[in-house]
């Protein structure tokens, strides 16, 4: 069956389909489909334009050589297409969704991606076991990898994909660079030589025009960069960045380009195919980044004014004719305040984000890139795409958006309900209940689309969504992207690249709600505590000795989040499920068309308005986790009695956390840069702990001499292990 | 008003001095209003003084200490104004070392019966700031009185211990006293379900009280357990340690196995003993409660589908399993950081309480070792004493070998395990979710231990070990992998059970929630009963 699987695991699947096998029909309680919860099915109304022709040539059968989400969302069009679908998944994805989606899958090694997803001769070995006719590569992992397109070509396999040399032209920067220029693209004016000294170097500013960036030619990491507005500037720039780059990288030789302020990230969609015919499909804004990855993104653009979109459009069209261009694909564009657009880079694959164009123009780009591929022509000019309504992803990732902007994190999804029920939605996913977000791959978990006919509208659904997406197991960067979508500039449409720095100069700190929003949180926070204490007065068996019957229809509560303490008086009227809160100061808060304490979603009236809680966790000890507008507030509720003799306990001594470092996720100690015995100072790196692909620094966040180190490199450590300790 | 009467006629009897002057008309009737006042006054201060046990600097030292009075400590755990309180004017009769002069109203200990959710309870609540809350004989007959009472009505006794241990001026008086308690809490087992709440010192022979009852709760940093105190261990055989690491929550809770749960503070283990009430039965003669559910009973649970690894030596969290079965995932562990490699505690499965055993394959692979038979076996004889059904996740590869673990009895303690499940007559369910190996298969509420309904899932391998051991018994030499793989083709699945009947069927996991809320409702009426005699002989 496969090359890598161990007999163990393949002796475990056969099984599993030998059980299924014997219940062809449903059982009397339990119904059999095996997955079937968050695989949603090919929705045919969404796609409108160019709809599958079923008489139409196509291959049999297709392997899909990636994971996740996109192998899902690519299987699904294959699917639909009557073609069939071979999946390859790493030891850690035997159970995943995209493995039982496929007609057929095979393993492709273990877990780490070198050794699986990237894993080209076990790939091509699995074509050829499979018979597969074409190869979709999704995105990332061999998706512009042109020797993987070269090898598929020499057996005989197609690449669903744009030809290798397409990829290899623009995969250099450089040379993409010439060839976007010499098809009269505008890219980034500057100076492609060399600069000789300052006197050149103020020459050549004033031809670009200010402001410039004077970088090292052999640079990154932003070190021998500088950005000059000013002869002056130029100036000093030219002789600190040449001194830099010199001491960094030992070559002083130095660029100028123009320097874009405060820019914007707009990229063009284009589709060409094998007779020459090339169509843009619009743009998407993706301004809104953090380290350079997208988070959230939108079709069209805020800002693109048709006379523009036109433009950019026929200069990405002029870009693919000049490689040769026969796939989808993307030219990415930076533009500045005056609506002046750069050329960047062309991603020769499936963006992450094309759902979004899909939704705009009803197209279905993954069936027109195998199309495409099998020498299909375009069916649809220029004319037929239009834009239908406006479309919005939020990126769902399994990650802390409080640290960073978003740290990985891993874990079980014990709970996943995706809000299918919201207007509009369309959720592209490869998790479903109980998938692992492994340290192994990407942390994403769904990519959330909103679409619709006004982009209020959109917001609004996606507010929504956002509310009512259930993901338990797995910190998610749900607050942060529920907290972006009432932002004021983000409704106006007022957005760059830095837009998280500006909006959130010290971090994303969670929602920040108000005294009157705080007290329906805590209104609700009571109603939960009193309606789970009259739930314990309910027992169906008390016959020997009766029940007492309950009395009282009000309760003395003290309600607490943080410091914040508040005291209230709760009433309820049993027949009509309504709670009267009443806080101290007089204020009263009703609620009322109650929720079941199992479910998590809950829309109570509160004061007669409905407003959608998660009802995240509820312990004994009073804590009473609620997710609202995004964010997770833990309000302790507790009887006015037990909070007063709360006040004699001992507070429980809380280690010390300046002092030791703890693994922040599971992961693999990459280096330890230290020693036992060293004195290191405050934000010194001790080890570097590599977790989902990224590497992270870890620290003391005080001077001290180290104690102990606890880890050795190469290991795999658990989360909250404590890694090292100071004296 | 006829009853104060014949009160004050009660008294004049008594009394010769005033049977006296009551022959005296006029000053008669004041003599009696005034008696009855003063009387009255007596009784509202001696109230008074009851309510402040050892007085008001003695509860502030209390609270200095982080500790909750007696009396605190019974509102918190029963629902408000429902305390009754029995015999508050006890004192003790001591006359020795001075003991005459020094008499407190209540003699340490306050006592009486109460509700938790609308449920009657017996509680006692030793009181530290009187005599060190060390017991008297007095003190002994007020708890002996409620046990007593509790056992007649059939209701639970909850004691909230905080005492020094003996009263040592009343010699063999208190000693008496314990074992008093020590027959009752003995005669209770079984009938009433007892627990105890540590929430100050308990030393020497007091220890066995807990130690007789159902469950020892322990409180954090403020409650010890010991035979013998750090001084008496130094002195006997030179051993240094603190009473913290001798006899602390955290010892108990971890290492002895003494403690089923030690809490934060006293507040959270008042709190959460409420919850932990709810759970259990009366008495021995009643049900097992069934509470309103709101979780549906026929949800689907998804995440069961992928929580076995394919890689059967991967681990994986059976805590994950059990919360994800049961109502709301709510889940009271026992037992929580002792045994690790076994689960247990309770739950509710559509409202109706069921206890849980689970081997935690997370914890040394699940095996069996003697703490986790231990730990299992009394658990699973809690709830077939009272009416509550077991359900068992099962994935054990078998009994941990080795020479520490036969030197210590392994087959011995094992034993328990197996006694317990198969003199069990509650409904008892068994979800084998991959392993079933060896004795260990047996032992885990199999089909043979009269377990009523037994699945497997597809994971499931039930064979007598693991294909490599096997392999190398029965094919010494020759093709191993090849052999291996034959094995594997042959017992690594549920087929050999399943087509023998010892599992009733082959589940798909994520219906698991749905069987059991149907089996539970119809194993409600089961009747199994074991043949008459005095009492078992178990292997203890």
């Amino acid at each position: 069956m496969s090359l890598f699987m161990s007999s163990r695991c393949t002796v475990c699947l056969k099984k599993m389909n030998a059980v299924k096998s014997l219940r062809p029909t449903a059982t009397r309680i339990i119904p059999t489909a095996w997955y079937g919860i968050s695989a949603v099915d090919y929705d045919p109304k969404f796609y409108t334009l160019d709809p599958i022709n079923d008489g139409e040539k196509k291959f049999d059968k297709i392997l899909i050589a990636n994971r996740g989400e996109i192998a899902c969302r690519v299987i699904k069009t294959a699917k639909q297409m009557g073609i069939k679908t071979v999946a390859v998944y790493s030891e850690a994805d035997g159970l995943s969704l995209h493995t039982k989606m496929a007609d057929e899958s095979v393993c492709v090694g273990p877990p780490p991606t070198n050794k699986s997803y990237l894993n080209m001769d076990a790939i091509l070995e699995a074509v050829k076991s499979t018979d597969a006719q074409a190869v979709h590569p999704g995105y990332g992992f061999l998706s512009e990898n042109t020797e993987f397109a070269r090898e598929l070509t020499e057996m005989g396999v197609t690449f669903i994909g744009p030809n290798s040399k397409a990829i290899s032209s623009m995969g250099d920067k450089i040379e993409s660079k010439k060839i976007a220029l010499a098809a009269k693209v505008s890219t980034i004016p500057g100076y492609d030589g060399v600069v000789k000294d300052e006197e050149d170097c103020v020459k050549i500013s004033n031809e670009v025009g200010y402001p410039v960036m004077i970088k090292a030619s052999a640079g990154g990491g932003g070190k021998g960069m500088r950005i000059a507005w000013n002869d002056k500037d130029a100036r000093t720039g030219f002789r600190l960045s040449s001194q830099e780059a010199a001491s960094s990288f030992g070559d002083d030789r130095l660029l100028v380009e123009k320097f874009v302020d405060n820019p914007r990230h707009i990229e063009m969609q284009i589709i060409g195919d094998k007779h020459g015919n090339y169509v843009y499909l619009n743009e998407r804004e993706c301004s809104i980044q953090r380290r350079n990855q997208k988070v959230i993104e939108e079709a069209p653009s805020t800002f693109v004014d048709p006379e523009m979109r036109v433009r950019m459009g026929e200069e990405a069209v002029q870009l693919s004719r000049a490689v040769g261009y026969d796939s989808a694909g993307t030219v990415e564009f930076l533009v500045d305040s005056q609506k002046n657009f750069y050329f960047l880079e062309m991603n020769t694959r499936l963006q992450v984000e094309h759902p979004i164009t899909e939704a705009i123009t009803g197209l279905d780009l993954v069936q027109q890139m195998i199309r495409v591929a099998y020498g299909h022509p375009l069916n649809f000019t220029q004319s037929d795409i239009g834009i239908r309504g406006w479309a919005l992803e939020s990126r769902v990732y399994a990650e802390d958006a409080f640290k960073n902007f978003g740290l990985p994190s891993v874990g079980r999804l014990i709970s996943y309900i995706e809000p299918l029920h919201v207007p509009n939605v369309r959720c592209d996913s490869g998790v479903r209940e109980g998938s692992e977000i492994s340290i192994y791959y990407d942390s994403m978990i769904c990519k959330l689309v909103t679409y619709g006919e006004t982009r209020n509208e959109v917001l609004k659904n996606m507010v929504e969504a956002l509310d009512s997406y259930v993901i338990k197991g797995v910190t998610h960067n749900i607050p942060l992207l529920r907290d972006i979508m009432t932002e004021s500039r983000f409704i106006k449409g007022d957005i760059t690249t830095k837009y998280l720095a500006e909006i959130y100069p010290d971090g994303f700190k969670g929602k920040q709600i108000t005294t009157a929003e705080e007290r329906k949180l805590f209104a609700v926070a009571c109603t939960t505590r009193v309606k789970e204490y009259l739930r314990s007065f309910t027992f169906y068996n008390a016959e020997r000795i009766p029940m007492e019957p309950m009395t009282t229809d009000s309760i003395c509560l003290n309600v607490q989040r943080g410091d914040n303490q508040n005291d209230v008086v709760v009433r309820w009227n049993k027949t009509k499920e309504e709670f009267y809160v009443m806080f101290n100061d007089g204020a009263k808060v009703t609620v009322t068309n109650n929720f079941s304490l199992a479910d998590t979603v809950i829309t109570p009236d509160v004061d007669g308005e409905p407003v959608t809680f998660q009802l995240l966790n509820k312990d004994m000890g009073g804590n009473i986790t609620l997710q609202y507008q995004g964010t997770q507030f833990v309000v302790k509720v507790l009887d006015d009695k037990t909070a007063d003799y709360l006040r004699y306990m001992k507070e429980t001594p809380t280690v010390d956390t300046t002092r030791v470092i703890n693994a922040p996720m599971p992961g693999l100690i990459k280096s330890i840069s230290a020693k036992v015995g060293d004195t290191v100072v405050e934000g010194q790196e001790i080890c570097v702990i590599e977790a989902m692909k990224m590497q992270n620094s870890l620290s003391f966040g005080v001077t001290g001499k180290i104690k102990a180190l606890n880890c050795k490199e190469g290991e795999m450590v658990e989360e909250d292990a404590v890694l090292a300790e100071l004296e | 008003m006829a009853a104060i009467c014949s009160f004050v006629r009660l008294l004049v009897r008594n009394n010769t001095n005033l049977q006296h002057s009551l022959n005296s008309i006029g000053t008669k009737r004041w003599c009696t209003v005034a008696h009855n006042i003063s009387v009255w006054n007596t009784v509202k201060a001696k109230r008074e003084a009851a309510l402040l046990g050892g007085g008001q600097a003695r509860i502030d030292k209390q609270h200095a200490k982080g500790k909750l009075t007696a009396r605190e400590r019974i509102s918190l755990l029963c629902d408000p104004s429902t305390f009754v309180e029995y015999d508050m004017f006890v004192e003790h009769r001591c006359t020795d070392f001075g003991m005459e002069k020094e008499k407190i109203t209540g003699d340490g200990v306050v006592t009486g019966r109460g509700m938790i959710h609308g449920r009657p309870v017996y509680v006692f609540s030793q009181d530290f700031t009187v005599f060190g809350g060390s017991l008297s004989s007095a003190h002994a007959k007020k708890i002996c009185k409620v046990m007593d009472q509790a056992m007649m009505v059939g209701v639970p006794v909850i004691g909230l211990n905080d005492s020094g241990g003996a009263r040592i001026q009343e010699g063999v008086e208190s000693l008496a006293g314990y074992a008093e308690i020590f027959q009752r809490n003995v005669m209770a087992s079984g009938v009433v379900p007892q627990i105890s709440l540590i929430m100050g010192p308990c030393a020497g022979g007091a220890v066995y009280s807990p130690a007789l009852t159902d469950y020892t709760f322990m409180v954090k940093d403020s409650s010890y357990l010991f035979i013998t105190g750090p001084d008496v261990v130094k002195s006997v055989t030179g051993e240094e340690v603190t009473q913290e690491e001798l006899g602390g929550a955290k010892t108990h809770a971890v290492i002895s196995g003494v403690a089923h749960h030690a809490f934060d503070n006293d507040v959270d283990a008042l709190v959460r003993l409420r919850e932990f009430y709810n759970f259990l039965p009366l008495s021995n003669l009643d049900a097992a409660p069934r509470r309103e559910c709101n979780d549906p009973i026929d949800r689907m649970v998804y995440s069961l589908d992928t929580v076995v690894p394919l890689e059967s030596t991967a681990a994986y969290d059976m805590l994950a399993v059990i919360k994800a079965v049961v109502d709301e995932r709510d889940f009271f562990e026992i037992q929580p950081n002792h045994a690790k490699n076994i689960v247990v505690g309770f739950a509710r499965i559509n409202g109706r309480t069921v206890g849980i055993v689970g081997n935690q394959p997370k914890v040394a692979a699940g095996c069996l070792d003697i703490n986790a038979s231990v730990k299992g076996a009394r658990f699973v004889r809690f709830c077939d004493a009272f009416n509550i059904p077991i359900v068992t996740f099962e994935d054990v590869p078998g009994f941990l070998p080795g020479t520490a673990q036969e030197y210590g009895g392994i087959i011995r303690h094992g034993a328990k395990l197996l006694f317990a499940y198969a003199e069990a007559t509650v409904p008892k369910i068994t979800i084998i979710t991959r392993k079933a190996y060896g004795g260990a298969y047996d032992v885990m509420s199999s089909k043979h231990l009269r377990g009523d309904i037994n699945y497997a899932w597809p994971t499931a391998e039930v064979a007598v070990m693991g294909a490599k051991g096997a392999v190398s018994i029965i094919f010494r030499g020759g093709d191993i992998k090849a052999a291996e793989k034959e094995y594997m083709e042959k017992f690594a699945n549920p087929f050999p059970a399943a087509t023998r009947g010892y599992v009733d069927d082959i589940i798909e996991p994520h219906s698991t929630r749905a069987r059991l809320c149907h089996d539970l409702d119809v194993l409600a009426s089961k009747k199994q009963t074991n043949p008459w005699k005095k009492h078992a002989n178990m292997p203890l």
